[in-house]
Parts: structure tokens; C-alpha cells; sequence
């Protein structure tokens, strides 16, 4: 289970998460919507352990994970795949060596054994066959798939995807979409998904949470945020150019 | 007015400048104990610290190699100059051996290094940072430092005593050469001179500097590489800042040692 407690972040000025709560259960996956820039990839990256919050704290399986130290870190991390929005995969390394990255560097698996797990990642996400091109001759699609392969080689019980179907054609969107769905039915695997595609968001969520201006304004069933009575969420889940979002761009509150 | 706006103006700067310079001291030691700590806790994976080496050392020779020639034959026809006046050759070969051992070789080597391989390392972990790489490493459990740092920092530490060495032969190869073909000092006379004014303890002094600068090189542009902000803007902003600071930090560390070496080993 994951819960995030009161978070608070800012940068500069700039206040990101403003007293965020969110709880996920073992086992389900949880969207995340929210306009762009306000704060979902950094609400990830605190899940990780990569940022720090100001204030408030993130508990992974019961551990808060900006108190633990490096070893305990890096030991909760091997259970933890993270899909970062534009890939990261490392250019001075192959994809075969991305892919590979967490199993050469922390496990003690054999030369063919790695191999084997690499390829598995790679035909997962439709890729198989490309391991000695470099991330440079990748397209970007194909760059996002490696990514969600790299995350997956070490079999981790947490994935974190930020926009894991952004920029790839509405084919490979929906097979990455099934792919999620697989790896909850079948693999018991705790999701967090952050997307802007409401069809993948229905078609994949136990739980869709809305986040707004710092906080979780709304959370539940695809079915709940749907019919939800919240005008901002309304907005939000319609696509619509007027509204409460845009009002308060604008210089008016709710 | 004018003038005292311009003059407030001028010293707020430089106030937010000695602010940014002592965050910048502060990171930098920050990121010195972490790199020693995790130099020395295993595991210690060899191939990349080789892999490095290779990249600062031996694709270093070529232009190593050109610039210590040409300093080689720059001070023997300037020391020429005057050493002919005197009617004192044969002095160039110790003068210029000394000059090359004790300082022209260490400085300008490390001036080398900082330009084509300390840019390089900044450039390459700015652009890992800006995008989001070095956020992955961690994702995937490993220590940045431990992975990035590290090993540039070993392999430079340890190149760059071996390129100064190098250079140092280069050089006086340099200076010989003029002297022997153009000023007509015999080949034997001018060996000999060197050997004699040449004591292991200028070697020491000057390669011992060498070390620290190797630390200041990979350090500085580590460092300003994992703290780029904004794009390939900031990667371009962070090369220059890289290249400039470890320019005056190999000067002034420099300057300490030569004034130490010549006080505790006079
Ligand atoms: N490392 C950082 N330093 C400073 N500001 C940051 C940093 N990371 C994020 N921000 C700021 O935090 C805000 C939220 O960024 P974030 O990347 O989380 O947005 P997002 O919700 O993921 O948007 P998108 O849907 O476009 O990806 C932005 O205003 C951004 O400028
Ligand atoms: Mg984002």
C-alpha cells in the first residue's frame, strides 16, 4: 500500500503540492489526472524518493520513504519501476543495456539469464530484436516502450507510469493499456498511471484520482468521476474550454 | 543618481555573487566527501574507471603531445634569446627542463585536460540531468555518485600525474631539438645538463599538484553538470562556468603549492 500524507512541495516560489493526500491499496491501479504542469510528475517522483517534501510524508508498505537510509532506499526501489515521461533511457548504453540495467547492476544473474529477461521485457511491450540499437535511433514511441521495458525487467510489485501512452499511435497505446491490465490481473502488480487519456484512463483505473492545484480534489470509480457533480472535474474529464479550471487561470477563484 | 544606482546595482551583484560562490563551495565539498566515501565502499567495478581513463588519458595524448611540443620549442628559442646575450647556451636545457617539470608541465596539462575533457563530462552529465537521466539511475537503485562520479574522478586523478609526466618528456624533446639543430648545442652536453639540473624532487613537486588537479577537473564538472538547469541552455551556460572555474581553481591551487613546496622543501 502507498499513502501519501499531507504533502507539501515547493519550488522557489512556485508552490507545487499543496497539502496532497492520496491512499492506493495493494494490487489496484490508480490513474492520475490533472492539467498539465500542475505537479503529477512530481507527485511521482516524491512516491520514488527522488524529490523530498517540504513537509508531509510518503509510506511505501508502511515504510516513509524519505526517512529511510541509501541501503533500505535502493532495496525498496528493486521492488519499484518507474516509466519517466520522456523515457531517460540512458544514450551512452544500448536498449539491451537499459533494459538490462537494474539486473546487471544489482543482481548476480548470469550473462544468458539476463539476456533471456531482456528479451521478455522487450516482446512484452512488441520490441523484440532491437537490443543493440542505441536510444538515438530509437522514435520517441519506441523510446517510451523501451522505457516501460526497462521497468518491468526487474519484475517490480510497484510501477509508476508518467504518461505511459503519450506520443505512441492509438495501437501501441492500447496494447501498452492491456499490458497494464495484465500485469494487475495477472501479477498482482500495484499501479500508478498518470495520463491525459481519459479512454486508457476508464479502460485501465480501479481508482482515478484528480489532482488539482496541489491537492486530490476528487477520487474514486472510473464510474464515480464520470458522473461526478464537482464542476472542476467535469471540466477536466470533458475537455471543455470554460469552466472553473480556466475562471481561476484567470484571475477568479472558485 | 545615476552613478549611486549603478554603484548599488554593482554591489548588490556582487553580493548575490559571493552568495552563489559559497553555495558553490559548499556543494562542491558536499559532493568531494561523497565521491571519497563511495570511492572507497565497495563494489568497485573496475571497467568503468578504465573505460574513463581512456577517455581522459589516452584520447589526451594527441593534442597533449602538440601543445607540449610547441611550448618545448616556444621556451627554448625565448630562453635563446636572452641566454645568447649572455653567452650562456647550455643553461636553456636546465632552465627550460626545470620550468617545464615544475610548472609549465603540470599547469598547462591540466589546463588541457579541464578544457577538452572537463567540458566533456559536464556537457555529457548535464544532458543526462536535464533529461531526467540521473532521476532514472536512482529509480533503478543506483547511487549517481557512486556511478557517474566516481570513476571520472579516479581516472582523472590518476591520468592526469601520467599525462603531466608525458608531457614533461615531450617538451624537453622540443627544447632539444632546437637546441641541437638550430643553436648547435651538442646532443650529449645538452642531455647531460638536464640530468644534472633535474632532481627527483622537482619531478615529486610537480606531479603532486597534479593529483589535486586531476580532483579539481572531474569535481567541478561533475558537480556543474548535476546542477544544470534549463535545457540546452543551461547545458551550454554550465560548460562555460565549468571550464572558467576550474581554470582559476587549477591557477590558485597552483599558487598554493608552489609557495608551500617552496617553503617546506626549499
Ligand atoms: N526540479 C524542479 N525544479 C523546479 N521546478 C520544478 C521541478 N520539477 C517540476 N517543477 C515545477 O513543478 C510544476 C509541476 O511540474 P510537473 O512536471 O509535475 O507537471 P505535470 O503535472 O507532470 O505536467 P505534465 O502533464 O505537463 O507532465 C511545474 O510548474 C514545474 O515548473
Ligand atoms: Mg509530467
Amino acid at each position: 500500500m502507498i499513502e501519501i500524507k499531507n504533502l507539501y512541495k515547493t519550488f522557489r516560489d512556485n508552490k507545487v503540492l499543496n497539502g496532497t493526500d492520496l491512499k492506493i491499496e495493494k494490487g489496484i491501479t490508480c490513474v492520475i489526472i490533472g492539467r498539465s504542469g500542475c505537479g503529477k510528475s512530481v507527485l511521482l517522483k516524491h512516491i520514488m524518493g527522488i524529490l523530498h517534501p517540504d513537509s508531509g510524508r510518503v509510506t511505501v508498505e508502511g515504510k516513509e520513504v524519505s526517512g529511510l537510509d541509501d541501503k533500505e532506499l535502493n532495496e525498496l526501489r528493486m521492488k519499484m519501476g518507474m516509466v519517466f515521461q520522456g523515457g531517460a533511457l540512458f544514450d551512452s548504453l544500448s536498449v539491451g543495456e537499459n533494459v538490462g540495467f537494474g539486473l546487471i547492476e544489482h543482481t548476480s544473474m548470469g550473462k544468458r539469464e539476463i539476456l533471456e529477461r531482456v528479451e521478455e521485457a522487450l516482446s512484452l511491450v512488441g520490441l523484440s530484436g532491437i537490443e543493440s540499437l542505441t536510444p538515438a535511433q530509437l522514435s520517441g514511441g519506441m523510446r517510451k516502450r523501451v522505457a516501460l521495458a526497462r521497468a518491468l525487467c526487474i519484475k517490480p510489485e510497484i510501477i509508476l507510469y508518467d504518461e505511459p501512452t503519450t506520443g505512441v499511435d492509438p495501437i501501441t497505446a492500447d496494447s501498452i493499456n492491456d499490458l497494464i491490465k495484465e500485469l494487475h490481473d495477472k501479477l498482482k502488480v500495484t499501479s500508478i498511471a498518470v495520463t491525459h487519456d481519459m479512454k486508457s484512463a476508464y479502460k485501465i483505473a480501479d481508482k482515478i484520482a484528480m489532482l488539482y492545484q496541489g491537492r486530490i480534489i476528487a477520487e474514486g470509480t472510473a464510474d464515480e468521476i464520470q458522473n461526478s457533480d464537482n464542476p472542476v472535474v467535469h471540466q477536466f474529464i470533458n475537455g471543455l474550454a470554460r469552466g472553473p479550471i480556466t475562471e481561476t487561470i484567470n484571475g477568479f477563484t472558485l | 543618481m545615476n552613478n549611486k544606482n549603478t554603484l548599488v546595482d554593482f554591489f548588490t551583484r556582487l553580493g548575490i555573487n559571493t552568495n552563489t560562490f559559497f553555495a558553490f563551495l559548499g556543494g562542491l565539498s558536499r559532493l568531494s566527501t561523497q565521491t571519497l566515501y563511495f570511492a572507497f565502499t565497495p563494489p568497485f567495478k573496475k571497467e568503468r574507471v578504465f573505460e574513463q581513463a581512456k577517455k581522459a588519458g589516452f584520447d589526451s595524448l594527441p593534442i597533449v603531445s602538440m601543445v607540449a611540443l610547441f611550448i618545448g620549442f616556444i621556451f627554448a628559442l625565448q630562453t635563446a634569446y636572452f641566454m645568447q646575450r649572455m653567452g650562456s647556451e647550455i643553461y636553456i636545457a636546465s632552465l627550460v627542463a626545470l620550468s617545464l617539470v615544475r610548472e609549465l608541465g603540470p599547469v598547462i596539462t591540466a589546463l588541457v585536460v579541464a578544457g577538452r575533457v572537463g567540458a566533456a563530462i559536464t556537457a555529457e552529465l548535464g544532458s543526462m540531468q536535464v533529461t531526467e537521466q540521473i532521476d532514472a539511475l536512482e529509480t533503478l537503485a543506483t547511487n549517481p555518485i557512486k556511478y557517474l562520479v566516481v570513476p571520472r574522478f579516479l581516472a582523472l586523478t590518476l591520468m592526469l600525474p601520467l599525462l603531466t609526466l608525458y608531457a614533461d618528456a615531450v617538451g624537453i624533446f622540443g627544447s632539444w631539438a632546437i637546441c641541437t639543430q638550430k643553436l648547435g648545442i651538442s646532443s650529449s652536453l645538452y642531455i647531460n645538463v638536464t640530468r644534472e639540473a633535474v632532481k627527483y624532487k622537482d619531478v615529486f613537486t610537480g606531479l603532486i599538484k597534479t593529483v589535486f588537479f586531476g580532483m579539481i577537473i572531474s569535481l567541478v564538472s561533475c558537480y556543474e553538470g548535476f546542477n544544470v538547469e534549463g535545457g540546452a541552455e543551461g547545458v551550454g551556460r554550465a560548460t562555460t562556468r565549468s571550464v572558467v572555474l576550474s581554470f582559476i581553481m587549477i591557477i590558485a591551487a597552483d599558487c598554493f603549492f608552489t609557495a608551500l613546496f617552496y617553503f617546506i622543501f626549499p
